[in-house]
C-alpha cells in the first residue's frame, strides 16, 4: 500500500550529499586553511580540453595564472604554461571521517595549485573551504535539530501524557515561542549569550541557540499524537495489565510519534543549517579561521568584495542541493503519512 | 464584539508573556554593556559600579522589570546605553522603515499569489499548473540569504538597482515627488527579495485551498446557472477558500518580518535589522528587548487584522460569536 521508494530516493540523495561533505578531505584538493599569498582573489580557473593551437587533449588541463601586466590584482591565463589535471594525487594529509589518516585527493595538480572555484583574500581554495565548511554547518544543523527534537519530544510527551494544568502551562509557553518571528527569537537568544568566544565554544553555543529556538512546533505535534495515543485501546489494555507510566511511554506511546519526529527532522535540519549560516554570516557564529558556509559569506558584506569577486558568493549556493533533498524528503514523508492515515481510517491494514 | 474582546485579551497576554520571557533571558545572560568598560583601565571600577547603579542594573530582576514596564508606559521602553537615549524613538525611526518594507512586500506577495494560485488550481495537472509548481519548487529551495545576496550581486554587476541604503545622496533637497520615487527605487531590490522568498509558500497554499473548493457541489451548481468563470472563481471560490488563507496571512507576516530582518542587513536598509545587530554586538540590552517586542507587536497586529478579516469573510464565526 505504501510506496517506500518515494522517500527512499530522497534519503539516498541526502546521504550521498552528506557523504561528499563528510569525506571533504578526499574531494577537496587542499587543506582549507592553507594559504597562497601569491594568488589572492583568483577567479575560478577554466578547465580546458582544447589548447590554444586547437589540439584536443584527453587529459583535462588548465593554464597557470599570472598577474596581468601593469596590474596588481588582475590575473590572466599564462597560455604557454599548460598544467594537466591529475586524479587521485597525493597531497596534504587529512583524516577521513576524522579517523583514518589519508593523503590521497580526488584531483590536484603538480607545479601549481588548481582553483576550481577561485580563491579568497588569503589565497585559500574556495572549493576546499566550501567542502570543509559544510562539515561545520551541517553538523551544527543536525545537532541543533537533534537537540530541538529532544526538547520538543520531552515537553510534548510530558504535556500530552500528564494533561491538566501542566499541559496548559507548557502549551502557553510554546505559543509564546511560536508567536515570535523566528529570526528575532534567534537574535534575542544569541544576544544574551557571550560574544567573544573560541570557535569550538561558538559552535556549541550556536547549537544551543538554534536548538532552543524551534522546539515549540514539534512539541505541539508530539503532544497531539501522545494525547490521542493515550486513549487508544492497546494502551488502555496495557495500563489495565499494570504497566507503569514509563513503560507505557517508552513501549507504546513514543513509538507512535516516530513518523512525526522523522518528518520534523527533515524539515528542521535544513532550516537550522540556514540558521547557522545566518548567524555566522552576521558575525554572531563560528569565527573566521574556521570555515563554515556562513562565515565564508561574511566577506560579502564588504562592498569591494561584492563588486569585484563574485565567486565569493558560491558558498551560498552549496546549501541549495541540501535544501532540495530535505524538502523532497519532508514532503515525501508527509505524503506517506497522509496515505497511511487514509489507509488506517478506511479500515485497511498496514501489516 | 466578545470575539474581538477575547482576541484582544489574548494579544495582551501574549505581549506580557513575551516581555517577561525576554527579560528572563536577559537576566541569565552573562555580561552587559558595562562589562566592556571594566576592561578599560581608564575607567575605575567605582565608575562602572556607579553607572550600573544609575541604570539600576544592580537591582533584582522584578524591580528592573517593573521599572521597564513603567518606562514603557511613559513611551520610552528603557534606555539604550550605546546611543545614550531612550529606546522608543530609536526603535520607532527604524520600525517605520521595516514596516514600509514588510507591508509593501506582503501586499505585493499576496496580490501575486492569489491570481497565480487560482490559475494554478484552475489548470490542475495541465501545463500552467505544472510550470507554476516547478517554479515555486525552485524558489522554495533557495533560502532568503542566498536569494538576497544573489540579487545584490546582480544589482552591483548590472547597475540596474541601487546597491543598498534607502536614500540617494542629496535626498534632502528633492521635491516630495522625487523623494517618493527615490525611496521606491531603493525599495525595489529588498522588496523583490522578500516577495520571491514568500511567494512559493503562498502560491502553494492558495492553490491547495482553491482546488479543494473548486470541486464543491455549490460551485458546479453556480456554474450551471451560467455565472461566468471569472466571477465564480474570484468571488465565490475565493470566499469559500478564505478561511485557511486568512490564517496564513498572519504566518506570512511572520515569515516576512524575519526575512526583512536579514534582507535589511544584507542590503543595508535602515530598518530594525541593522539596529538589532548593532545592539547585539554592543550588548545593548533594552534595544534588543525592544526590537523583539516590536516585532511581536507587528505580528500580533497582523493577526488581529486577520481575525477582523475572518470575521468579515466567514459567517460561521459571526453567528458563532453571536450565539455566545
Amino acid at each position: 500500500m505504501i510506496q517506500l521508494s518515494g522517500w527512499k530516493r530522497w534519503l539516498l540523495a541526502i546521504v550521498v550529499l552528506h557523504g561528499i561533505v563528510a569525506c571533504a578531505g578526499f574531494f577537496a584538493p587542499y587543506d582549507p586553511t592553507e594559504q597562497d599569498r601569491e594568488h589572492p582573489y583568483l577567479p575560478p580557473m577554466r578547465i580546458h580540453l582544447v589548447d590554444t593551437q586547437g589540439h584536443f587533449h584527453f587529459r583535462p588541463f588548465f593554464y597557470a595564472e599570472q598577474l596581468r601586466v601593469g596590474s596588481f590584482d588582475q590575473f590572466e591565463e599564462h597560455s604557454q604554461q599548460a598544467i594537466p589535471l591529475r586524479f587521485f594525487v597525493t597531497g596534504a594529509r587529512y583524516d577521513l571521517l576524522g579517523l583514518l589518516p589519508f593523503r590521497t585527493h580526488l584531483f590536484g595538480a603538480e607545479a601549481s595549485r588548481v582553483y576550481l572555484l577561485g580563491s579568497d583574500a588569503y589565497g585559500r581554495d574556495q572549493l576546499s573551504r566550501i567542502l570543509y565548511g559544510g562539515q561545520i554547518s551541517l553538523l551544527a544543523g543536525m545537532l541543533g535539530a537533534g537537540l530541538t527534537l529532544l526538547i520538543g519530544v520531552l515537553i510534548g510527551a510530558t504535556a500530552g501524557y500528564l494533561g491538566g494544568w501542566r499541559d496548559g502551562l507548557l502549551m502557553r509557553v510554546a505559543e509564546l515561542f511560536m508567536a515570535l518571528p523566528w529570526l528575532y527569537l534567534l537574535f534575542a537568544l544569541r544576544a544574551f549569550l557571550p560574544l567573544s568566544v573560541s570557535p569550538v565554544q561558538a559552535f556549541f553555543l550556536i547549537i544551543l541557540v538554534i536548538g532552543a529556538v524551534g522546539w515549540a512546533r514539534p512539541a505541539r505535534l508530539v503532544r497531539g499524537v501522545v494525547l490521542s495515543a493515550r486513549e487508544r485501546d492497546f494502551v488502555r489494555a496495557a495500563r489495565g495489565f499494570g504497566a507503569t507510566d514509563s513503560y507505557l511511554l517508552r513501549r507504546h506511546i513514543l513509538p507512535e510519534t516516530s513518523s512525526v519526529i522523522l518528518t520534523q527532522a527533515a524539515i528542521l535540519v535544513p532550516q537550522f543549517v540556514l540558521a547557522e549560516m545566518t548567524l555566522s554570516f552576521l558575525g554572531l557564529g563560528v569565527p573566521e579561521p574556521v570555515p563554515s558556509w556562513g562565515s565564508l559569506l561574511a566577506s560579502l558584506q564588504q562592498y569591494s568584495v561584492l563588486v569585484s569577486y563574485w565567486w565569493m558568493y558560491l558558498p551560498a549556493l552549496a546549501i541549495v542541493p541540501f535544501f532540495l533533498g530535505y524538502l523532497g524528503l519532508a514532503s515525501a514523508l508527509q505524503q506517506d503519512a497522509g496515505t497511511e492515515k487514509i489507509v488506517r481510517t478506511a479500515g485497511g491494514s498496514r501489516w | 464584539m466578545r470575539y474581538f474582546l477575547r482576541r484582544w485579551m489574548q494579544a495582551v497576554f501574549l505581549l506580557i508573556g513575551v516581555s517577561i520571557l525576554t527579560f528572563l533571558f536577559s537576566a541569565i545572560a552573562p555580561g552587559n554593556y558595562f562589562d566592556e568598560m571594566r576592561l578599560n583601565p581608564q575607567i575605575s571600577p567605582e565608575t562602572v559600579a556607579a553607572l550600573r547603579a544609575q541604570y539600576q542594573l544592580d537591582r533584582p530582576l522584578p524591580v528592573r522589570y517593573a521599572r521597564w514596564v513603567n518606562s514603557l508606559l511613559h513611551g520610552e521602553m528603557g534606555f539604550s546605553f550605546a546611543n545614550n537615549s531612550p529606546v522608543a524613538p530609536l526603535l520607532w525611526a527604524r520600525a517605520r522603515n521595516t514596516l514600509l518594507l514588510t507591508l509593501t512586500a506582503t501586499l505585493i506577495a499576496w496580490a501575486l499569489a492569489l491570481p497565480l494560485g487560482i490559475w494554478s488550481a484552475e489548470t490542475r495537472g495541465r501545463l500552467p499548473d505544472r510550470a507554476l509548481s516547478g517554479a515555486t519548487a525552485a524558489l522554495l529551495v533557495i533560502p532568503e540569504l542566498v536569494l538576497a545576496l544573489g540579487l545584490l550581486i546582480l544589482a552591483v554587476r548590472s547597475g540596474w538597482f541601487p546597491t543598498g541604503g534607502m536614500f540617494s545622496v542629496g535626498f534632502e533637497i528633492l521635491s516630495p515627488m522625487q523623494k517618493f520615487r527615490d525611496v521606491a527605487w531603493h525599495m525595489e531590490l529588498p522588496v523583490l527579495a522578500l516577495v520571491l522568498s514568500a511567494l512559493p509558500i503562498l502560491v502553494r497554499h492558495v492553490r491547495a485551498a482553491v482546488a479543494e473548493v473548486l470541486d464543491a457541489p455549490f460551485l458546479r451548481a453556480a456554474a450551471s446557472h451560467g455565472i461566468p468563470q471569472r466571477t465564480l472563481h474570484y468571488k465565490y471560490a475565493l470566499r469559500a477558500a478564505a478561511n485557511p488563507l486568512i490564517s496564513l496571512f498572519g504566518f506570512s507576516l511572520g515569515v516576512l518580518l524575519s526575512g526583512s530582518l536579514l534582507v535589511e542587513v544584507v542590503m543595508s536598509w535602515p530598518g530594525l535589522g541593522p539596529l538589532l545587530l548593532e545592539a547585539i554586538l554592543a550588548r545593548d540590552l533594552y534595544v534588543v528587548i525592544g526590537g523583539v517586542l516590536c516585532s511581536t507587536i507587528f505580528l500580533v497586529a497582523g493577526n488581529f487584522f486577520a481575525d477582523v478579516l475572518m470575521y468579515w469573510a466567514d459567517p460561521r464565526i459571526r453567528t458563532g460569536a453571536a450565539a455566545k
